[in-house]
């Protein structure tokens, strides 16, 4: 067949010569493979909510099979971390998963804390597990309201955004800034929780459930929703750790691992909440698990901020917590310290530390070589969309174009993180 | 300050503290592991902050990390992560792969790190075992050259593809090094 050999020289299919071809494969599967369509899925579009790139062989509007392509938004953070002084890796881990920089920031000071051995209070580690969940309700809002986006269903995201705009708010009021947060320091926060903070934070507690009940009574038993997430792109616990995920997606797929369980840090001992699982790791799971991690998250944050114990909320480190500005300029001690901690002029005990917390995405990783040196001889960030992105060729094999594109927001996979 | 540089007892507050959650203790482990491979399969075993930590072979770490893998007492069945380091001045064993095991059952982690010359860096791969290791594997290639043997599609990940040099290595500084309007005399560069 001469026509056929030249469609596949060019790999595109003329729409005649197409449906001719349709016509005479319904009975010669064999040629099936001269019909497949090459779509350049991203790198900038959309509906893939940052920027990487699918090359899909599609066979109509079936997927054959896909080539993920990432790193284009790569900025080399593990490079310049080996140039930073410890405090200046901070703002480089807002930009991993920006949607939920409160956990990258604590994460990475816990991190730090570890290797030097210092004692963090307990408020300092209370206002870090509010801080932390709602991040975490941040995050999952961001996921599940574009989730309900590309099914078809915008009111359920302007919801959302309005309560994450809200958190965003008490953010400010706690370090100053809303996105990239930067949020603690090395020893605890860098400052306490302000009557307006607080403020804000209950007033936001009490108006907070009423929307989220109304953004599930939208979609949690609405037909369509069901229709188009149910049985797409599910993935078995098996296969899932095998991948190496973590966070809501593994927990989809029904293993209950969750490492605020597993290995407590900054005092998750302390509350009483329930890791939600689901059973296929489809859509449906996902979303729903992140759904019900909402309403963990709102325990926890209740039951800190109700046990919120009095004290300092920074550790008593004065060779890695700066001191109090004011105290810069009357006191000579001070002055010394703020101008070694500002120059990275304090050295770091050699060893090899590894921390991780759950983000919004699974297990958030740091594996930190320190030479005894100012800055880390090695830091490595384990990152969990880097690390589960890469099944998601597995996932969407077999299913059509417009499945692929929820099954992607599902999986919540952020492009700062995925590069880093 | 030097109590601080020297930290034994952050070291010490971590080892107890891993001790006391995990179900079975870095000794049991260390044991069953030298009873499995061999007690001289394991050299410069430690206990960082806790972790357990050992250097093995590369002509091992396949099958060792395989047989963990299916392994039923320990179950350290999950690879968290895996990443690269280059040590210029090691003679010999420039490039190292530092691995790192889980057990989500009984909650117990593993170091493993290989050590071998920059003239010769191949690896055999991990992507039999577990799937995960492909994009960690293209990272560890992309950033420091290391060649796994047996890697389906070892190419580079995260920068072009037209790249001729592996970035991570310590002979490629951050900033230009014969820039001299950024010298500080008192705290360098």
């Amino acid at each position: 067949m001469a026509t056929n050999d030249a469609l596949t020289a060019t790999g595109h299919i003329h729409h005649e010569a197409a449906q001719q071809q349709r016509g005479v494969m319904v009975t010669k599967t064999e040629d099936f493979g001269t019909d497949l369509t090459t779509l350049n899925l991203g790198p900038t579009h959309p509906a893939t909510h940052g920027i990487f790139q699918n090359i899909l062989q599609m066979d109509g509007e079936k997927i054959i099979s896909g080539v993920p392509t990432i790193g284009y938004i790569h900025r080399a953070f593990e490079k310049i971390a080996e140039r930073r002084p410890f405090y200046q890796i901070t703002p480089l881990t807002d930009r991993m998963n920006y949607c939920s920089s409160p956990i990258n920031n604590m994460g990475w000071h816990m991190t730090v804390e570890k290797l030097l051995g210092i004692e963090v209070p307990k408020r300092a580690q209370y206002i870090r597990v509010i801080m932390m969940e709602l991040a975490r309700i941040a995050d999952h809002l961001v996921c599940n309201g574009i989730l309900g986006v590309d099914t078809g269903a915008f009111s359920g995201f302007l919801y959302l955004f309005e309560e994450r705009e809200n958190i965003y708010e008490i953010y400010e009021e706690v370090c100053g800034s809303r996105l990239t947060t930067n949020m603690g320091r090395v020893g605890g926060m860098e400052r306490d929780l302000s009557p307006v903070a607080l403020e804000k934070l209950r007033t936001w507690l009490k108006r907070f459930p009423a929307v989220m009940r109304e953004f599930q009574n939208l979609f949690d038993r609405n037909r369509i929703f069901m229709d188009r997430t149910i049985n797409v792109g599910p993935i078995t616990a098996e296969r899932a750790l095998n991948y190496g995920f973590t966070g809501p997606n593994l927990r989809a797929a029904g293993v209950d691992y969750d490492v605020r369980v597993m290995n407590p840090y900054s005092s998750y001992q302390d509350f009483d909440f329930e890791i939600p699982v689901g059973t296929n790791g489809d859509t449906y799971d996902r979303y729903l698990v992140r759904n019900e991690e909402i309403w963990q998250s709102l325990r926890i944050i209740n039951q800190a901020l109700e046990n919120l114990p009095e004290g300092p909320y920074h550790a008593d480190a004065p060779h890695y917590y700066l001191p109090p500005k004011q105290e810069v300029y009357r006191n000579m001690e001070a002055l010394i310290y703020h101008f070694k901690i500002i120059m990275g002029e304090i050295d770091a005990p050699a060893g090899e530390v590894y921390h991780s917390v759950e983000g919004g995405n699974g297990e958030l990783g740091f594996y930190l070589i320190s030479d005894g040196g100012r800055t880390p001889y090695r830091l490595h960030f384990r990152r969990p969309c880097y690390i589960y992105y890469q099944a998601y060729p597995e996932m969407v094999v077999g299913s059509t174009l417009s499945d692929a594109i929820i099954t992607l927001s599902s999986m919540n996979v952020i492009a700062g993180e995925l590069d880093a | 300050m030097s109590e601080l540089n020297t930290s034994p007892a952050a070291q010490q507050k971590a080892a107890d503290y891993v001790k006391a959650h995990a179900a079975i203790g870095n000794e049991q482990i260390l044991a069953r592991l030298q009873e499995l491979f061999g007690a001289d399969t394991f050299s410069d075993v430690e206990e960082q902050y806790g972790l357990l930590t050992a250097t093995v072979s590369r002509e091992k770490i396949h099958e060792i990390i395989d047989v963990l893998h299916g392994e039923e007492q320990l179950q350290l069945n999950f690879l968290t992560t895996m990443c690269g380091v280059h040590w210029p001045d090691n003679e010999g064993k420039e490039l190292s792969v530092v691995y790192q095991l889980h057990s989500l059952v009984n909650n117990i982690r593993l170091r493993l790190k290989i050590f071998f010359p920059i003239q010769d860096p191949v690896v055999p791969t991990l992507t039999d075992v577990y799937a995960t290791a492909n994009w960690m594997e293209r990272e560890a290639f992309d950033f420091y050259g290391i060649i796994f043997t047996g890697h389906p599609n070892l190419i580079r990940i995260l920068n072009v593809e037209d790249m001729d040099y592996h970035p991570m290595r310590k002979e490629y500084p951050l900033e230009d090094g014969t820039r001299e309007d950024k010298t500080d005399l008192f705290f360098g560069r």
